[in-house]
């Protein structure tokens, strides 16, 4: 009996496997459709860890999905076809593995200094951290060129110039760098994502987090949310777990920024902005902060209706403003909810 | 009553002070708690007795003096790490967990002593589930002395008020305290709640073998319980002693009981 997560996992790693083996013959509109309910649901369910189960309000998920982006799509692109040649498509879990791994680095280096903060002040910090991540992808190009434009200068520190000029590894991170960044985004991806990675990949994130929540940690998220003080009058690190909380969540918001670069096989700095951040944080609020399933039907939900609104034209993004304006004051408390999403659900004596 | 020696305290504060800007809260305190112990620490209303819990439980650090549980300083020592060395707290305006059940409510604190990190966490191997339910048993083994087992699945908000109060006194407890710091525990209680609550405080020292230190405004509960009883008037410690020779003190009754008197004195 204590064993049913994992036989769920591994079954619905095994039906995301046969669903793609015949995903060629489904209609690609759907499949595409179907991949973005994919990432969506990664990205949802991880940014619930730190805004729903452990009260911390982030605005920066986009920022770490798309630090995951660059950083797989440059193992792919760059590292694989050096070291593998035509067999790159072996690196493609590495890949992935590593978006994570520097997203939640990146998380690590974000959170620290910042998780002192409460509230607003987090959101604001975390939404900063969204817009750096988004500048420095659209100049890493400029800084190339600016770099090598001035190691071709005449004077200055002449053995630093030589040293990059002449180096092999470092004018290959150059010449990457080139070609990785800058306002038009990076084409050309390899397309290795599919049905499988993705809800394979959707799957071992709702089994993490649903495990978190599941065990020592989850009720230290839960009591750090509820009430920071009394946690740590209970022997709870809240600082440490507020840690685990955000750089988890940031790994997999990584993940998924992998999947989706190596399925739409380009990437552009402008599809992770604030804007894609309150795309998530919207569907997390709708399913119910704290609410796993929740938040899995929501991120489905909004996925799909988000497509249906492509027939009203210009009126899209109007209409689903307007929908998520009636759904907020109809169940403010989630569609999906579960108390503990609920507001009225901690009144403060 | 005679003071034990400092050599064998539980619990010492040397000349503890804290100033928030130019306000001194609580001014060059001496306290001594001895094992199995139940002190009492009263004063009016903004004594600086609340102030009292924060700097021992590392809420706030003390800016001059020093803090010793079991003879080893306290100073620098996070919340956490205070009460995993074993000092537990209550909080004046009750502090549960709204969004867990009762249950849950005393696991997060029992979890201190659980093994277990991430990986388990993430295999949920066997192990994992032994020590969830070894937990599980203590929990509801703690629950039952308590009588609160019936309420396990509530939410924790959902309590009446009494039980939430006695709900966060189990909390405490179950992070296994050598010293239970309560704070007000009797606020908001009717008469009959409050020998209730007299008879559970006699009741956890005797059971669990601790100390306990209580923060509180109602005198019948302090005079009902306490072996000793120190008075705090704006941070100064004004009297200790035995509770019947803390209430003939004229300096209490001046800073404490006296305002009434005063009132009635006056013309």
């Amino acid at each position: 009996m204590g064993y049913r997560s994992h036989l769920i996992l591994v079954a619905a790693i095994l039906a995301s496997f046969v669903v793609s083996l015949y995903s060629q013959y489904l209609n690609p509109y759907y499949l595409d459709v179907a991949i973005n309910v994919g990432v969506n649901v990664i990205l949802a369910v991880s940014l619930n860890l730190i805004n729903g189960y452990t009260g911390q309000f982030s605005l920066g998920h986009a920022g770490f999905m798309s630090v995951g982006a660059y950083a797989s799509a440059a193992v792919t692109m760059f590292l694989g076809p050096r070291w593998l040649g035509e067999r790159t498509a072996l690196l493609f879990f590495p890949a992935l593995l590593v978006g994570g791994i520097v997203a939640a680095l990146a998380g690590l280096a974000v959170g620290v200094p910042s998780l002192r903060l409460n509230g607003d002040y987090l959101a604001i910090v975390t939404l900063g951290f969204g817009e750096i991540i988004r500048v420095i992808f659209r100049n890493t190009d400029q800084t190339a060129q600016a770099i090598k434009r001035w190691t071709t200068e005449p004077g200055g520190w002449v053995g630093l110039k030589n040293w990059l000029k002449d180096t092999g590894w470092t004018k290959a991170i150059l010449d990457d760098m080139e070609k990785l960044g800058g306002a038009l985004g990076l084409q050309g991806i390899p397309a290795y994502a599919n049905f499988f990675w993705t809800f394979g990949f959707a799957a071992v994130t709702i089994y993490v987090v649903t495990s978190l929540v599941n065990s020592t940690y989850g009720r230290s998220f839960i009591a750090t949310h509820d009430d920071e003080v009394a946690a740590s009058a209970m022997g709870v690190n809240t600082t440490k777990f507020k840690i685990i909380a955000f750089v988890v969540g940031a790994f997999f918001a990584g993940i998924a920024g992998g999947l989706y670069g190596h399925f739409k096989q380009s990437i552009d700095p402008r599809g992770f902005d604030f804007i894609k951040s309150i795309e998530i944080v919207v569907i997390v609020i709708l399913g119910g902060m704290g609410n796993n399933l929740g938040v899995i039907l929501s991120a489905i939900l909004l996925t799909v209706l988000l497509e249906k609104l492509r027939d009203f034209g210009d009126y899209r993004m109007m209409l689903y403003s307007f929908l998520i304006i009636v759904i907020m004051l109809a169940r403010p408390q989630g569609l999906f909810a579960w108390p503990l999403g609920r507001k009225d659900a901690a009144p403060k004596p | 009553m005679t003071a034990p020696a400092t050599s064998d305290a539980l619990l010492r504060l040397d000349r503890c002070t804290i100033r928030f800007g130019g306000l001194t809260a609580v001014s060059e305190l001496d306290l001594h708690i001895g094992a199995n112990e139940l002190v009492g620490l009263i004063g009016p209303n903004g004594a600086g007795k609340t102030t009292v819990f924060n700097l021992i439980t590392g809420v706030y650090p003390p800016t001059e003096g020093g803090i010793f549980f079991r003879g080893e300083a306290l100073r620098d020592q996070k919340p956490h790490q205070i009460t995993a060395k074993g000092i537990a707290r209550t909080f004046q305006n009750i502090r549960l967990f709204p969004s867990l059940s009762v249950f849950d409510n005393v696991r997060v604190a029992l979890q201190l002593h659980q093994r277990g990190g991430f990986v388990q966490a993430l295999l949920r191997g066997p192990d994992f589930h032994r020590a969830e339910r070894r937990v599980e048993a203590e929990v509801v083994e703690i629950l039952d002395i308590f009588r609160l087992g019936r309420f396990r699945d509530a939410m924790a908000r959902n309590l009446p008020y009494g039980d939430q109060r006695r709900l966060e006194i189990v909390r405490a407890l179950a992070t296994r305290p050598k010293l239970l710091l309560l704070d007000e525990p009797a606020a908001g209680m009717n008469p009959t709640e409050k020998v209730d609550l007299m008879k559970l405080i006699q009741f956890i020292k005797d059971k669990f073998s601790i100390s306990v230190l209580l923060v509180e405004h109602d005198m019948q509960v302090v005079m009902g319980v306490c072996q000793r009883v120190s008075v705090l008037d704006y941070g100064v410690k004004i009297a200790e002693g035995g509770p019947e020779q803390v209430r003939r003190d004229p300096k209490v009754i001046e800073a404490y009981l006296g305002d009434k008197i005063g009132i009635t004195n006056s013309k």
